[in-house]
């Protein structure tokens, strides 16, 4: 099979962006990505969101972007899978291209998440989750996985400030990202004395309320030789699996089975393992989701991913950097783009473009883009060619 | 009254919530001094009302009873204080213990009586041959108005009782019963008002005193028994002193009364408040006691029973919680929380 | 405002009642076609336990909107004295008394009200067993 090429790549700051609409930030990803990629037309649009429908009452998004494009006419339409959207437009992307059917697809993940008050915004985050047996009892998204950080600090008896590192290290990633939204230094202290929101998360373990869009444009290789550039980024492997979608079900709770499936499968696609990861994007919208992901993506033994945030193996000078421009954390988070995000974030770092933040010529990604609790995971490797 | 077939209780049962308040507590507020009505009362969570406390007491009452919910054929929820002012709470509380849909179940109006209105109900309803069992509530969650004399004891509590013909399986059963009624408006509420209003002094001889004294002297009359033939006498308790002189007025002694006090500790339930009071006493009675069962309702009038206990109450009482096992269950709270707790605070 | 979306749950979510797998013999909550262990058909209803213990916990002190009044309130994953889990609010309680391994029992609370003027939402949480005689 003759993998997909990222041939552009648009995106805008994450913030709250008052004076932009969703429509509005969408466009600006796409046309970066466009002009980036020196096309001005593609064979398909995937537009990925979690929340339009909530937030803006806006459904029909693919045809709504294409007509704002002025692409009326190219097929679209929405791609979602709660937070994993965006890794997973990444996924039908690349089914699309290496399929034949498409040379050259256009996916932008965009969010409008400031639209609406926290407190409407934390009811649709929990759109992720079973409504009417979980969320009816006024379960949130971030008190599950507070269940699952209790349940992790008890089993593997580890201290909170173990794992409370890694949103300090991710904020000191995003202080040298141009388009990160938080930008301030904090320090484990910071962290264990920030408000708790769902106990024993702590305000500063979350990531944050934003809007934003980035966009990619993916196309074959035949396609991708037609505009020569010095690099090349192949998705080397692409794969999404779910897990039983409430947490309280699953079997073992401190295993996030979809991403070990989806891993294991890109793994087997690209032909590399784990040690062959230059840079990691690990899916940190809450802080005990980054140790739990260094294990079941086979990066540390279950129970002892947190060691790798402790002794600093994630920083941008550890063996396995990890999530080099602040990641959900301090980079941001707009739901439905953040796993665009991811690759933009690896693509700055594969193509030598990742400034005061440039990982040593590092060539091959993985990012992992998860929905839910790991309701859904989606894995997309990406190889410098 | 006595049907034509003997009625029995197949099973009882009682909630109280958690929280208390201390009189004191509420005195402090507003600066009163003097003695105080009752000691402390009981106050629901933010995450119950008349059905939630109702669905309690009936699946201790299903406890004791033994048997299938769904042969439950009636409800008469009994209460002033319902979570709907239109939409009974009879059938959530018949979807909630597996009762529906087979089931006659409606709300009962009658004030602090309307739980002994529906076991009245139950009674005729059982004795018709119309059903096999029948469930009788009373239940409340009164509002009692800030600084009024009734705010310290407008307490809250529910209280299940499930008839059947009398048999061996049941615990105790009903040798006969009166209602009397008239219309006196001691205690009231208009419409979409929050707190009811009451007429002070009125509320004690004419009302409380006249109804519960006809009633207990008819029913006696009829029976042909004198308050020496009680172990028992329960009366409808708004607060301490009221049910300790109806009752030596009535000729019966403190004795006899105590048991079945338990406002003090509790408040008055309202609708439940009498049925509580027998359910304390059939927590501790003994086979071929004779209680003598009297409810008060504003507006006004008594329900009157006299009930006999069954060799079968020392095998079932055990089987759910007793009055003391809720009674000993409390976290006290403060007025601030009090308030909130109640919707009082207008947010 | 939706109440048939409420309704059509309410067996369930009165009594909690769960479904019991005849082929792997898993239990869970709510009851469906399909199994999620094994995937099987062969799945009944049943009335669960009301009885067991706290896997664990947490205090959410940000509440999503319909539940601010209630806050902070604990919710918790229970499981039931036949393996099936629960996810459940834990009521009659203090967030200094939660554990994790306390023996909790099912009782029926109201959750919510869709709004000031409309329906109450009623389903089972979770208390401390009560202490009694039997």
């Amino acid at each position: 099979m003759e993998k997909p090429v990222i041939i552009g790549v648009g995106y805008t700051r994450i913030g709250e962006h008052w004076e932009k609409s969703l429509r509005d930030l969408a466009v600006e990803a796409a046309l970066m990505a466009l002009d980036n990629a020196g096309v001005n037309r593609v064979d398909a649009i995937y537009v990925s969101n979690m929340m339009s429908g909530a937030l803006q009452d806006q459904e029909h998004l693919g045809s709504l972007i294409a007509t704002y494009l002025g692409l009326k006419g190219t097929p679209a339409c929405k791609v979602e899978a709660a937070c994993a959207s965006g890794g997973m437009a990444i996924h039908q992307a690349f089914l699309a291209v290496s399929s034949g059917y498409y040379d050259t697809v256009l996916i932008v993940g965009v969010e409008k998440m400031t639209d609406k008050l926290t407190s409407e915004v934390t009811f649709a985050l929990a759109m992720a989750e079973d409504r009417e047996y979980v969320v009816s009892t006024g379960a949130t998204f971030v008190g599950l996985n507070a269940l699952l950080y209790r349940l992790y600090l008890t089993k593997f008896n580890v201290g909170q400030k173990s794992i409370a590192k890694f949103p300090v290290i991710a904020h000191e990633n995003a202080l040298n990202a141009p388009h990160a939204q938080l930008k301030r230094k904090i320090s484990v202290e910071d962290v264990l004395s920030s408000p708790i929101i769902a106990d024993p998360i702590r305000l500063l373990e979350c990531a944050p309320i934003g809007d934003g869009a980035a966009a990619l444009v993916i196309s074959s290789p035949e396609v991708a030789k037609e505009s020569p550039k010095d690099t090349y980024i192949e998705i080397a492997g692409s794969a999404a699996a779910t897990d039983i979608m409430s947490l309280h079900e699953r079997l073992d709770l401190l295993t996030l089975f979809a991403s070990v499936k989806a891993a294991q499968k890109a793994y087997k696609m690209a032909k590399v393992k784990p040690s062959d990861v230059d840079v990691l994007e690990v899916h940190d919208a809450f802080s005990i989701l980054a140790p739990i992901a260094l294990e079941d993506l086979g990066f540390a033994k279950k129970g002892e991913g947190w060691k790798m945030i402790e002794n600093m193996d994630v920083s941008l000078s550890g063996k396995l950097p990890t999530n080099t421009m602040g990641g959900l954390k301090a980079r941001g988070h707009p739901v439905g783009a953040t796993g665009i995000y991811q690759a933009v974030d690896a693509i700055l770092q594969l193509k030598g473009e990742a400034g005061k933040n440039q990982v040593d010529n590092p060539t091959l990604a993985l990012l992992q883009s998860t929905g839910g609790v790991g309701g859904t995971v989606v894995v997309n490797i990406l190889k410098r060619g | 009254m006595k049907p034509l077939r003997e009625v029995g209780i197949a099973g009882y049962g009682v909630y109280i919530p958690m929280y208390r308040i201390k009189a004191e507590e509420i005195a402090k507020i507003w600066k009163r001094g003097g003695k105080l009505p009752i000691q402390e009362k009981s106050v629901v969570g933010l995450d119950e009302d008349s059905a939630t406390m109702a669905v309690e007491a009936a699946l201790n009452a299903l406890k004791r009873a033994q048997i299938d919910p769904s042969s439950i054929g009636a409800i008469r929820l009994g209460t002033e204080s319902k979570p709907y002012a239109v939409k009974p709470t009879a059938t959530i509380v018949a979807e909630a213990i597996g009762t529906s849909p087979k089931v006659a179940a409606a709300d009962l109006e009658f004030a602090c009586k309307a739980g002994t209105e529906a076991m009245e109900s139950c009674i005729a309803l059982v004795a018709s041959g119309m059903v096999q069992y029948a469930l009788a509530i009373g239940v409340d969650t009164a509002q009692g108005r800030p600084r009024d004399e009734l705010e310290y004891t407008a307490g809250c509590g529910a209280a299940a009782y499930i008839f059947s013909l009398k048999s061996s399986s049941t615990l105790a059963y009903i040798e006969g019963s009166v209602s009397y009624a008239t219309d006196t408006p001691d205690f009231w509420r208009r419409p979409g008002e929050m707190y009811p209003q009451h007429a002070h002094r009125f509320t004690g001889a004419p009302a409380y005193f006249h109804h519960i004294i006809s009633a207990a002297k008819m029913l006696m009359n009829e029976l042909g028994l004198k308050p020496s033939d009680f172990k028992y006498a329960v009366f409808h308790q708004p607060n301490l002193k009221f049910p300790l002189l109806v009752g030596l007025k009535l000729g019966f002694k403190k004795e006899q009364i105590a048991p079945g006090i338990v406002v003090n500790v509790v408040g008055n339930t309202y609708a439940a408040s009498s049925l509580m009071g027998l359910a304390a006493v059939l927590d501790k009675a003994t086979p071929e006691d004779r209680i003598l069962l009297v409810s008060y309702g504003s507006g006004a009038g008594s329900d009157a029973f006299s009930i006999i206990v069954q060799d079968t109450i020392e095998e079932k009482r055990n089987l759910a919680p007793l009055v003391l096992d809720y009674i000993n269950r409390r976290k006290y709270i403060d007025y601030s929380i009090y308030i909130y707790f109640r919707g009082k605070i207008n947010m | 405002m939706s109440v048939p979306r409420y309704w059509r749950e309410r067996k369930i979510k009165y009594r909690l009642i769960g479904g019991k797998c005849k082929t792997c013999n898993r239990s869970f909550y709510p009851p469906r076609k399909v199994c999620p262990y094994c995937s099987s058909r062969e799945v009944e209803e049943i009335l669960l336990p009301r009885k067991g213990k706290i896997l664990s916990y947490t205090i959410i002190n940000v509440p999503p909107k319909g539940f601010e009044k209630y806050s902070p309130y604990v919710i918790a994953i229970v499981e039931l004295e036949n393996g099936a889990r629960v996810l459940a609010q834990l009521t009659d309680i203090d967030e200094n008394e939660v554990k994790v391994g306390l023996d909790v029992e099912a009782v029926f609370r109201k959750y919510s009200e869709q709004s000031p003027v409309g329906i109450i939402e009623y389903g089972i949480k979770f208390r401390p067993v009560l202490k009694h005689g039997a």
